[in-house]
């Protein structure tokens, strides 16, 4: 058929066009001479900009590229799992140490910590304010049916947020009880027009302080602490992963140089994380 | 409240494209060498695929037809998941190392697209009075003569269907970010940063990138109508 031949004409005609575009693309990038490692980690933790600080420290001093992936800690370790990263930097200690017996992570160790604190409206209609009990504070906004703002969305915070439940003794559900399966800096949006209490992590809170009008009402108890850990993803299990690299990277990060950095980060004047390698 | 970030969000727009600030321009060059790159190879692949189904009787004809406009609804974090299976390690592609990669991304947009201009195109083409194909076949002309007549009938239909491929690429964010990762200065495109500035609260910054955005979307369709009046006045 002429009408066919003419197509297949055209076909190859555009075909070749674009493999000439896409050759032209690829002969046009640079050649890199530093070692580039995939890092999975949490939004918080991106959000906060301590990696911004960290990255180019790393590069100065070994000449690695990090680049970074925020995701929450759920899909940071499946991307870790399935060798879609070469490392993790995840708070979820519970989950990390499955992460590890499981065999698709080696070489975990702590890194830093912060906290999280419970917000709410200043009225707090459930009167929670003041106290230093996280577990108690929700037995209160429970017993009170005050709305109350849930990640829901398998996140680190919201393990967190599940496991001081647990250690209530409560079931969460009901109207008041409002999953939202969003991250943190929308879940405190959506606290502060709701008037309704939310847990966050401590930096998305400053980040997010003069934007909302919820003050905290419940800090400092020890199970609100929030322990980040790297682990490198196992080269056994995964054999493309650059291990030299990542090893060199978390020697970096839990030493000195970096730990240092760490403790010496702040914004608006109050520090993020505390450094905890030892 | 909202009048204030929308007008913070000008003010930062103006200042962010007045400084060309290096962030920003990364993000766009991203932005525009992805989607235009994808909108290429889509159109490439779907507009031949629009002329077959248009010009051509064939089994199997109506239902690619269907299948094309039902793919029009595919949402596009279930294209990021799709491509996500064939590149991921032990997917089919997974030893090329795509994930993660601008590549990635300009392969989970292609899936986006070609459903786009192969199903716009064929509407096109099929819409086309069959009267340009048959005199010139009734003329004699060669088949590739014939084919360029109707392509040209048409090329009003057909630059439309590019221009809403590219459209829907540069202002897309599910596919650049599950396949993309959104990493600084490699696969941050304007979408993926609106998303993560917006999950910082930095609500006025993201509302300036998405002007930038649409300026960027501006300037192409402008150059499109340009180019269509150019071609009408030729």
């Amino acid at each position: 058929m002429a009408i066919k031949s003419a197509l297949a004409w055209v076909c190859a005609g555009v075909i070749s066009i674009t493999a000439a575009v896409l050759a032209g693309c690829g002969g046009g990038e640079a050649k890199k001479e530093v070692v580039s490692i995939k890092l999975a980690t949490t939004t918080s933790t991106d959000n906060s900009g301590l990696l911004d600080v960290l990255k180019p420290a790393l590069m100065k001093a070994h000449g690695i590229e990090l680049q970074i992936i925020p995701v929450g800690t759920g899909k940071a370790i499946k991307h870790g799992e399935n060798g879609d990263v070469d490392v993790i930097l995840v708070h979820a200690r519970a989950a990390e140490d499955k992460f590890v017996a499981d065999g698709f992570g080696v070489n975990r160790r702590d890194v830093m910590h912060n906290d999280f604190v419970i917000l709410g409206p200043k009225e707090d209609p459930a009167g929670v304010g003041g106290g230093k009990d996280a577990s108690a504070a929700l037995t209160k906004i429970a017993g009170a049916k005050k709305d109350f703002v849930s990640r829901g969305d398998d996140s680190g915070t919201h393990k967190k947020e599940k496991s001081l439940w647990k250690a209530a003794g409560i079931e969460p559900s009901g109207s008041w009880y409002l999953a939202a399966g969003q991250g943190m800096g929308a879940c405190l949006t959506m606290a502060n027009e709701k008037r309704a209490y939310v847990m966050s992590d401590r930096g998305t809170y400053l980040a997010y302080r003069d934007k909302i009008d919820l003050p905290v009402l419940v800090e400092g108890d020890p199970k609100l602490f929030n322990p980040y850990g790297v682990i490198a993803v196992n080269p056994e299990k995964h054999p493309h992963v650059k291990y030299d690299a990542v090893k060199t990277f978390i020697e970096w990060l839990t030493g000195k140089e970096a730990q240092a950095l760490i403790a010496g980060y702040k914004r608006n004047g109050e520090q993020l994380f505390y450094p905890d390698a030892r | 409240m909202n009048e204030s970030i929308l007008i913070d969000g000008l003010r930062r727009a103006l200042t962010l494209i007045v400084r060309g600030d290096a962030r920003v321009l990364e993000a766009v060059a991203v932005s525009v060498w992805t989607a235009g790159t994808a909108t290429v190879i889509a159109s490439a692949l779907g507009l031949p695929l629009a002329f077959l189904v248009a010009l051509r009787r064939f089994r199997g004809r109506e239902l690619i037809i269907t299948m094309l406009n039902t793919l029009l609804a595919l949402p596009t974090v279930v294209v990021g998941l799709f491509v996500y299976s064939l590149i991921r390690r032990g997917g089919v592609f997974g030893p090329f190392d795509l994930l993660f990669t601008p590549w990635a991304m300009i392969a989970g947009q292609v899936v986006l697209a070609l459903p786009i201009t192969a199903a716009l195109g064929q509407t096109a083409l099929s819409s086309l009075d069959s009267a340009a194909g048959e005199t010139a076949l009734a003329l004699g002309a060669s088949p590739a003569r014939i084919l360029t007549t109707i392509a040209w009938e048409a090329r009003y239909g057909l630059l439309a269907a590019v221009a809403a491929a590219g459209g829907r690429l540069i202002g897309e964010v599910g596919v650049s970010m599950i396949l993309g990762g959104n990493i600084a200065r490699h696969t941050r495109n304007l979408t993926t940063a609106i998303a993560l500035e917006t999950s910082k609260g930095e609500f006025a910054l993201a509302i300036a990138l998405g002007m930038i955005l649409m300026v960027l979307a501006l300037g192409i369709n402008f150059l499109l109508r340009r180019l269509q009046g150019r071609r009408e006045a030729a």
